[in-house]
């Protein structure tokens, strides 16, 4: 595949893409307003189609679930029904402004509060809230919650120990050392459920809360997940539910009847609001009646004529942890995407999502076995530690992966899995391409032994081959620099 | 995977090498072959006091971020500055030139593992 030259390389002195109007108001010198100006920036000059050819062909190169399966393990890149895109486009939503006063809004402060009660029905929680614009941003959203609440009870400079399994997001410690509190690990037994032992041991009057992601990292049920709030509540701690995995529950089961104090989602994921890109997304968070005093406000609720309206008066509250409402928008497209589903289809999207990875596990269990030997939820996480006496490793499978028309499972993840290789159909995939992919990966873990080195050379047919990842980390190279 | 003889280690796969009061610490062969490419090592700065078992620096590579513990309490004394520019260096002589830091060590040191012992953890 040839290259596709630089934007700038396209440049021609003086060619211009658009021809604007005369300037109507006055010229004004801009070196007066902003001062030195660098000289020597260099704009690219292009006509307007060579420019459209440009983008567009940049775009072909770009892989996403519109191109193909894309089944990242831990994070949900479900397609996005287009009707999402339909609604959040109406110019009822996209004309408001952020600052128009509240008695204007009322058909956004609508969508909001008919999102949150859907979530709160599919949770198990009294209150949503949708301000945090991350997944871990609604982390951090609910251990600031709970800080809170543990300050309330004067018992804020005593419980100072946030308990974290070692399967765990990394972005759970580093949402907890965040709010100040330190963290402690706490070891998962052999069958991938937490260590209760371990866990006994560590709880005591210092125990803030315990971060669980449940289902796991690992793909598993937490199935003593009961008892293990039962155990952190008795400590006097409080328990969060990362709800990265959340498309394994949507209409099964829920986390506010397991005994959670409060949760995040990622709307941006399980509510097929886009992903990629890096966002916008929304990291919304439930919780129980005990931590609303301290939501971060203005909360968006009903009065007792059931009209969605904006409430100023909480005292307590840790303040905005965004500007405004968080993205608007995704209240939009998730709502959408509820309202699409209706009630009865919300649980095919856990049913399907678990389904799909079970057959994929099944299918691949004799090339790549799972971590675990347990039913798996939505994702499976297996392990190609076998590969290793031929030299291969998961990334290698990965990379010629590509080579077959995939994306790449995430490989690594969970880290107390050696050679793990996480990978995550989602409920949208048609069975003939769960079967494409699996023979691919039969196709290529078969080559893992009779020709490893073909395997160490992958990708081959992509637009850049194997890249030097460390070289990549230290030695960037970022910028265009002019000829 | 290379475990050499004369040295003693840790279940979290760190090596130290004492001699006199002087302990030489870094990470194993194992443990360099697991993370893959070292792109970053944070190390402590000289006059560190460390305990046993007490986090001292980590190291990244393109999979992860891992902290690193000390074998044995003592006072850092050297810490590896070759590996700034060059932390390669952990991935191809784990045991020679990808050495961590020097440690002057304050009582015995309790708990290490033989070259076997370890190679039994693996």
């Amino acid at each position: 595949m040839k290259p596709i030259p630089l934007i700038f390389e396209k440049s021609r002195p003086g060619r211009i893409g658009c021809n604007l109007p005369k300037a109507d108001t006055p010229e004004v010198d801009v070196q007066a307003i902003l001062g030195e100006t660098r000289d020597g920036v260099a704009w690219p000059e292009i006509g307007e189609l060579d420019m459209l050819r440009h983008f567009t062909n940049l775009s072909h190169r770009n892989y996403g679930i519109e191109i193909g399966f894309y089944p990242l393990g831990s994070c949900t890149m479900k397609y996005n029904p287009k009707i999402n895109e339909r609604t959040a486009g109406l110019t009822g939503f996209t004309h408001t402004h952020p600052m128009q006063p509240e008695e204007t809004i009322g058909g956004f402060l609508e969508v909001y509060a008919s999102c949150m009660d859907i979530l709160k029905e599919i949770t198990g929680f009294d209150d949503i809230t949708m301000q945090p614009v991350a997944g871990a941003h609604g982390e951090l959203a609910c251990l600031m919650l709970i800080k809170a609440y543990h300050e309330s009870r004067g018992e804020g400079a005593q419980r100072r120990v946030v308990l974290v399994p070692d399967s765990a997001h990394g972005t759970n410690p580093a949402s907890a050392a965040r709010c100040g509190y330190v963290v402690k690990t706490i070891p998962t037994a052999e069958d991938g459920n937490t260590d209760l032992e371990a866990l006994a041991k560590e709880l005591g009057p210092d125990t803030a809360a315990f971060m669980v992601t449940n289902p796991s990292t690992l793909a598993l049920f937490e199935t003593n997940i009961t008892k293990v709030c039962q155990m952190v509540h008795e400590a006097g701690g409080q328990v969060f539910c990362d709800g990265a995995n959340m498309n394994a529950m949507v209409g099964t089961t829920r986390p506010g009847d397991h005994g959670f104090d409060c949760m995040h989602l990622n709307l941006h994921k399980t509510f097929s609001t886009p992903h990629g890109g890096g966002g916008p997304g929304c990291g919304a968070i439930g919780l129980k009646s005990h931590l609303a005093p301290y939501m971060p406000g203005p909360v968006i609720t009903r009065n007792d004529a059931g009209q969605a309206v904006l409430d100023h008066d909480r005292p307590h509250s840790i303040g905005r942890v965004s500007g405004f409402f968080g993205q608007s928008l995704m209240a939009v497209r998730a709502l959408t995407y509820f309202l699409a589903y209706g009630r009865e289809g919300m649980s095919s999207i856990s049913r399907y999502s678990v389904l799909n990875a079970n057959y994929v596990k099944a299918r691949l269990k004799d090339v790549l076995p799972a971590a675990h030997d347990r039913p798996c939820m939505h994702e499976c996480v297996l392990t190609a530690k076998q590969y290793k006496e031929y030299g291969v490793r998961a990334l290698d499978l990965s990379k010629a992966l590509i080579d077959y028309g995939f994306h790449p499972p995430t490989n690594y993840f969970p880290l107390i899995v050696p050679e793990a290789f996480m990978i995550e159909p989602t409920e949208t995939e048609a069975k003939e391409t769960l079967d494409a992919f699996c023979d691919a990966l039969i196709e290529i873990c078969e080559k893992a032994k009779t020709d490893p080195d073909a395997l160490h050379a992958a990708p081959t047919k992509a637009i850049v081959g194997r890249l030097d990842e460390a070289a990549a980390v230290k030695n960037l190279d970022v910028r265009y620099q002019p000829a | 995977m290379n475990v050499p003889g004369d040295l003693k280690y840790t279940k979290s796969h760190e090596w130290v090498r004492i001699e006199g009061d002087t302990a030489t610490i870094g990470i194993t062969d194992h443990a360099q072959s697991e993370l893959g490419d070292i792109v970053f090592v944070d190390l402590p700065n000289e006059g560190r006091q460390l305990g046993a078992e007490e986090v001292f620096g980590s190291v990244e590579s393109v999979k992860a971020v891992s902290d690193i513990y000390s074998p044995v309490s003592g006072e850092v004394v050297e810490a590896n500055g070759t590996l700034g520019a060059q932390s390669e260096l952990v991935n191809s002589d784990p045991y020679g030139q990808g050495w961590l830091i020097k440690v002057k060590l304050n009582g015995e040191s309790e708990g290490l593992l033989s070259a076997s012992e370890y190679e039994a953890t693996l």
